[in-house]
């Protein structure tokens, strides 16, 4: 037994663990009668969900990495930007949908107002929660705690104003899917999605690896006291670290709500699968991040092949514990 | 009149009073050492001077201005810098990196400050993609020195330079402070080892129980028998 722990406990090891993972949900599904086609159209939805959820996760990450602190509001966050979304296409005229995408001009234009807007917000929400709570030095559980006030508090906000029911950005227009290969059928919208969802990833990726403020980000994830005796400016690098973290999370909260549906619980429920990514892809990595999202992405569409959907998000949960248990430090993370 | 003056500083963390009445100068183009038994505050004192403790009592000058507890954010534009005993690099970031951030809030090119660098330590050329986190003691503590002369400070504050390293990488790295010496640039350092950091310095000073005990050039303290009873504790 401990030498299957340690051999499973090597970044190779839990690669063959999660691949187990993988087969399992595919012979349960092959046994319960699922067909090649069906699998495989999870399996794209799954990357899909993937890439949704890296933008939320790569801002979990980022927060957490520069200033030491989980984001409990950042599922909250991505439902914010799907709603501010839902305003900015609300005001506009309604233009023709953009063929093939099911949406306008609108949506666009939405976007690039409402990343910039709620990167802000949420800096804006650092300095009136987190900020004192820093300045005091305060223990984890408080920022844990201030997180969850703003996630409820944003939710109640959402209630408030659009009510509980689930709504579209586009309500009633059609959404077909065109065939692929195979029998393999993919709404065009969805290229968008994971087509902005990479941009906007590699985007932050040149960020942080060539320019000076990324670098500082770096920096200061890596050794706050260091930065500041270098006289790295603190409150720039936090006001950025908000900006991507809180942009990315929009953008994602609209991509999925574009995607699915727009509900005011959306991002609360996303928030599980968002922290197992970031634990699998070893916290504070940026690149393990991404990889741990598409990890949980798939595995969360593909066991909907053989159990109700509505459990599904569980396996994300049971992925997260299994890597607690064998890897604590996730995939990327060096042994401390 | 003196770069650096410390004057009658009292301090500590929280409650904890470490340090009890500092006195000490650093004049222009000198090597001082500040050594002494473990816990006498010695690197209590660098801190102070860094601002990452504020004085209870007493001040610090530097180059004729108050900086008694300024941040060290500003004190780097001023000309000081500082490397830490431990955590003294950015791990994930490469050797290059590292000196970028060095450099951080200077606007332009750093391509000469970097070429300096690399003259005083090859070694560093050789791996400027490399992870400093991977890297050895030896080149961490040339990591961490070339990142702080990025900014070609008029003050270099190093924190027990050669702690844990072996004892020919000790010989090469106080080579290092007197070649960056030799360049104009004045050293403030603090060691645990007090016959090759006084061997080298200008003048020294003995800390013992957070107050400075005995000062004087480096050599005659080496020869002084209060420097070795305050070290054997008697």
């Amino acid at each position: 037994m401990e030498r299957f722990r340690r051999a499973a406990s090597g970044r190779t090891g839990m690669v063959v663990a999660l691949a187990f993972v993988l087969l399992v949900i595919v012979v349960a599904a092959v046994l319960k009668g699922v067909g090649a086609t069906q699998l495989l159209s999870l399996f794209i939805r799954g990357v899909l969900l993937g890439g949704t959820l890296a933008l939320g996760a790569i801002g979990v990450t980022l927060v957490f990495s520069v200033l030491k602190m989980a984001n409990f509001a950042h599922g909250d966050t991505m439902t914010l930007g799907a709603y501010l979304g839902l305003v900015v296409v609300t005001l506009l005229p309604k233009g023709a949908p953009l063929a093939p995408f099911s949406f306008g001009y609108e949506f666009i234009v939405a976007l690039l107002v409402v990343i910039p807007a709620v990167g802000l917000i949420t800096f804006g929400l650092d300095q009136l929660a987190f900020r004192p709570l820093r300045a005091r030095r305060s223990p984890a559980i408080m920022f844990a705690m201030a997180a969850l006030g703003l996630a409820f508090g944003i939710r109640s906000l959402v209630y408030i104003f659009w009510g509980a029911d689930f709504t579209f950005f586009y309500t009633g227009r059609a959404r077909p899917a065109v065939e692929l290969f195979a029998g393999i059928r993919v709404r065009p919208d969805q290229f968008f999605i994971l087509g902005l969802a990479i941009v906007l990833i590699v985007g932050v990726y040149l960020l942080l690896e060539r320019t000076k403020i990324g670098k500082a980000m770096r920096a200061t994830a890596d050794n706050s006291d260091l930065a500041r005796l270098s006289g790295i400016d603190t409150k720039r690098v936090i006001l950025w670290t908000w900006l991507i973290g809180g942009g990315l999370a929009a953008a994602g909260g609209m991509l999925y709500g574009l995607d699915v549906q727009l509900r005011p619980e959306m991002g609360w429920w996303l928030l599980l699968p968002l922290f197992a990514s970031v634990i699998l892809g070893s916290l504070g990595n940026a690149y393990g991040a991404l990889a741990g999202a598409f990890v949980i992405g798939i595995v969360w569409q593909m066991s909907g092949a053989f159990i109700n959907p509505v459990y599904s998000q569980g396996i994300a949960f049971l992925v997260m514990i299994i890597v607690l248990l064998v890897r604590p430090e996730g995939l990327f993370g060096g042994k401390k | 009149m003196p770069l650096l003056t410390v004057e009658g500083a009292v301090a500590g963390y929280g409650e904890m009073q470490v340090l009890r009445g500092i006195d000490l100068t650093v004049g222009e183009g000198e090597i001082v050492s500040i050594v002494g038994p473990n816990g006498a505050g010695k690197s209590t004192v660098m801190k102070l001077i860094f601002g990452l403790l504020k004085p209870w009592e007493g001040s610090v000058t530097f180059d004729g201005r108050d900086v008694s507890g300024m941040a060290p954010e500003k004190l780097v534009r001023l000309g000081l810098s500082y490397v830490p005993q431990v955590d003294n690099v950015f791990p994930n970031l490469t050797v290059e990196e590292n000196l970028d951030m060095g450099g951080y809030i200077r606007t332009g090119s750093l391509a000469e400050q970097k070429e300096r660098v690399f003259e005083l330590f090859p070694r560093l050329a050789e791996r400027r993609r490399q992870r400093a986190g991977k890297m050895s003691g030896g080149e961490r503590q040339m990591v961490a020195m070339g990142r702080a002369l990025m900014l070609d400070p008029r003050l270099l504050m190093l924190d027990e330079p050669s702690a844990g390293l072996a004892p020919l990488l000790v010989d090469m790295i106080f080579d290092k402070i007197v070649d960056i010496n030799r360049t104009g640039v004045s050293v403030l350092m603090v060691e645990q080892n007090a016959k090759k950091s006084l061997a080298l310095a200008d003048r020294g000073y003995v800390l013992a129980t957070g107050q400075n005990q005995v000062d004087g050039p480096g050599r005659d303290l080496l020869e002084n028998p209060e420097v070795a009873r305050l070290y054997l504790g008697g």
